[in-house]
């Protein structure tokens, strides 16, 4: 078996073919609020959404959220997620106190960096299989207001974003830039970085209402909708309007979750979906790696409007097998296409691989035992806290022996 | 106004949506099931929405001498009811009730017995205060006699009867009955049954109960669209019923 939250994961992680899973979706209490400290305990099913809602009018956010709020706490754990802000925050795994996991023979542990750290350790990132989380205590962080101050600066060149990325460390808490991959010759680019942080003055907003997603994509679009050219031209008004704007004033949902603002986004790539590619490549490759991948994928010209590059921070997380590393990752959205996709994420992870990156299991369908194995050395280490009865269609897939 | 809300069967899936929407607006509660270690989840889960109060009676509502008791200290506790929201029931094995009259029994006992005798005595309490309102969960199951779950129908009928006579009865002294019929809804009841489209969240039918008690509906069908399906089979004579197989 194999415990489901919001099935958000784009891969096989969150499956099991031919196996049972365990829905957690009415595993959704809230536990104890300490509103003078700053945490919160609930169970391992309730969408980080929720705790937004709870939490927010009292001052208090979560210190790390993805890049959508519809998923489960219990899934942000198993995945160890990170933000726009991992290179001050850390991952998600770091934001918490206390877990408790409940074994496939009954056993409840209680985990945290003090009790039972090993199997903490193993649980943050462990990918849903050392057993079900059934709650959580998180550490939360102080805010004054709903909004956020961002600022838009084009760059260039690989090395251009990686010093705008630096520069803006210190004063920003979050950082992203969205790139077009279809413009990258010669390590010159068209990209946008963006950088925010928390507006310090208290405003009332914090007790207002909170923004609802109102447009849907209805059904599955016709899959010649997003060919490459339309994809073009999306990217050069989305570059021209970015630009318009340098500097401005947004609530902090359009910054955090901007896909969250599109019920069932994911229909636009026809009936058989797309493939993300997210990958991480370290500093010590230097900018070489980050370029000859740019350089594959554009080869490929199977691009996406949903095109970013980050800098990961160099806080550790507790989690044995988290993803992130210092370094510059990339994401990617691809429509699938069969067999040319495919080979072209294998053709990516292959770079990566070879620089010394990892491929981000949250979002994948498709690296080999071989590339995750050489992504994750230590992965062998997991495997005594597995639970016997638990796996996954991920798992099955990567942890076969390699070739 | 954060209202004061009785709830009998609290750890039902709708009846712990309904509360949480009321705990939202600092509502106080005096909740009663029977299962305590669930009854203390939900109870701290409705104190962290914002609920002002939350008392908790651990009671098998099939003993039915218990409840003039329960009630009336409920009622203290809570000083004035607004709301009494009587939620609980089972949904039972229509093949072991029709084999095992024991089991037959228990799914009368808790689907009828238990639900008539609490709603009779919370009424006669609410009459007094001249002001509130009775929500009691019954079934489109209850509109008509159907071979998969009939022995469940007859107790969700005789509940909705029942419901009739006592708001006439209550009609004038100022006091609102509310007969919440649901179709499909995932709950830990109806966990075994395979989903479709026409299955309902607990959230959403708790939104559509919060709204009848503002608007003082008698009866309501949720979601609504079950309304136009049960007068259509409700009409439909019974030998079609029979020979339909439903």
């Amino acid at each position: 078996m194999l415990p489901v939250g919001q099935g958000r994961s784009y891969g096989d992680c969150c499956l099991n073919p031919g196996g049972l899973v365990v829905a957690t979706d009415h595993l959704d209490r809230y536990i104890e609020f300490d509103v003078a400290k700053g945490t919160l305990s609930c169970e391992a099913g309730t969408r980080l959404g929720n705790i937004i809602d709870i939490t927010l009018p009292h001052g208090w956010f979560l210190p790390v959220v993805p890049g959508t709020q519809f998923v489960s706490l219990g899934g942000a754990i198993a995945n160890d997620v990170h933000g726009k802000n991992h290179h001050r925050a850390g991952t998600f795994g770091s934001q918490i106190i206390e877990l408790e996991l409940l074994r496939s023979n009954g056993q409840r542990l209680l985990c945290s960096e003090r009790e039972n750290p090993e199997w903490f350790r193993a649980t943050v990132a462990g990918l849903g299989l050392t057993g079900l989380i059934t709650w959580a205590k998180i550490k939360l962080r102080p805010v004054q207001s709903a909004y956020v101050e961002t600022e838009d600066i084009a760059f260039a060149t690989v090395e251009e974003f990686i010093a705008l990325s630096q520069e803006s460390d210190h004063d920003f808490e979050y950082t992203v830039a969205w790139f077009d991959s279809f413009s990258y010759r010669a390590g010159t680019l068209r990209g946008i970085l963006s950088r925010a942080r928390h507006v310090e003055k208290s405003d009332g907003s914090l007790v207002a209402r909170r923004p609802r997603s109102w447009i849907s994509v209805p059904f599955d679009m016709p899959q010649r909708l997003l060919g490459p050219n339309v994809i073009r031209l999306f990217n050069q008004c989305y570059a021209y309007g970015k630009n318009r704007r340098v500097s401005r004033r947004i609530r902090m949902e359009a910054l955090l979750f901007p896909l969250d603002m599109i019920r069932n986004w994911n229909r636009i790539y026809g009936r058989s979906g797309f493939m993300q590619l997210q990958c991480v490549i370290p500093d010590t490759a230097g900018t070489n790696g980050v370029s000859d991948l740019l350089q594959v994928i554009a080869r490929g010209r199977q691009g996406s409007f949903l095109a970013v590059l980050k800098r990961f921070g160099a806080k550790a997380s507790p989690g044995v097998l988290s993803f992130p590393m210092p370094g510059t990752t990339v994401a990617l959205d691809f429509q699938n296409l069969g067999s040319p996709t495919d080979r072209l994420l294998q053709e990516c992870h292959k770079v990566v691989v070879g620089y010394g990156g990892r491929i981000y299991p949250a979002k994948d369908a498709s690296m080999t035992s071989a590339t995750f194995q050489a992504g994750f050395p230590a992965w062998r280490s997991l495997i005594p806290y597995i639970d016997p009865r638990f796996s996954s269609g991920l798992w099955r897939r990567v942890s076969s022996p390699a070739p | 106004m954060p209202k004061n809300i009785l709830v009998f069967g609290a750890n039902s899936a709708i009846a712990h949506a309904v509360s949480r929407r009321f705990a939202n607006q600092g509502a106080r509660f005096v909740l009663v099931a029977r299962d305590a270690a669930k009854l203390e989840a939900n109870a701290a889960d409705l104190v962290v929405r914002g609920a002002a109060m939350v008392a908790t009676r651990i009671a098998d509502l099939n003993a039915l001498a218990g409840h003039l008791l329960l009630v009336s200290e409920g009622i203290t506790e809570l000083g004035h009811v607004d709301i009494v929201l009587i939620a609980h029931g089972i949904l039972p094995d229509q093949q072991r009730c029709e084999e095992d009259m024991l089991e037959l029994r228990n799914a009368i006992d808790t689907n009828l017995l238990s639900v008539v005798s609490l709603a009779m005595i919370t009424a006669r309490e609410l009459e007094r205060q001249g002001q509130g309102t009775l929500v009691v969960l019954g079934s489109v199951a209850g509109d008509r006699g159907r071979r998969s779950n009939y022995v469940y129908g007859a107790a969700k009928a005789g509940v909705d009867v029942f419901l009739q006579g006592l708001r006439a009865r209550l009609d004038s002294r100022g006091v609102h009955v509310l007969t919440v019929k649901p179709g499909f809804v995932a709950t830990p009841m109806t966990a075994q049954f395979t989903k479709g489209p026409l299955w309902a969240t607990p959230d959403r039918v708790a939104g559509a109960i919060c709204r009848a008690i503002e608007q003082s509906r008698r009866v309501i069908y949720v979601p609504w669209f079950w309304r136009p399906i049960m007068f259509v089979v409700r009409a439909l004579p019974d030998f079609v019923i029979t020979r339909l197989g439903m």
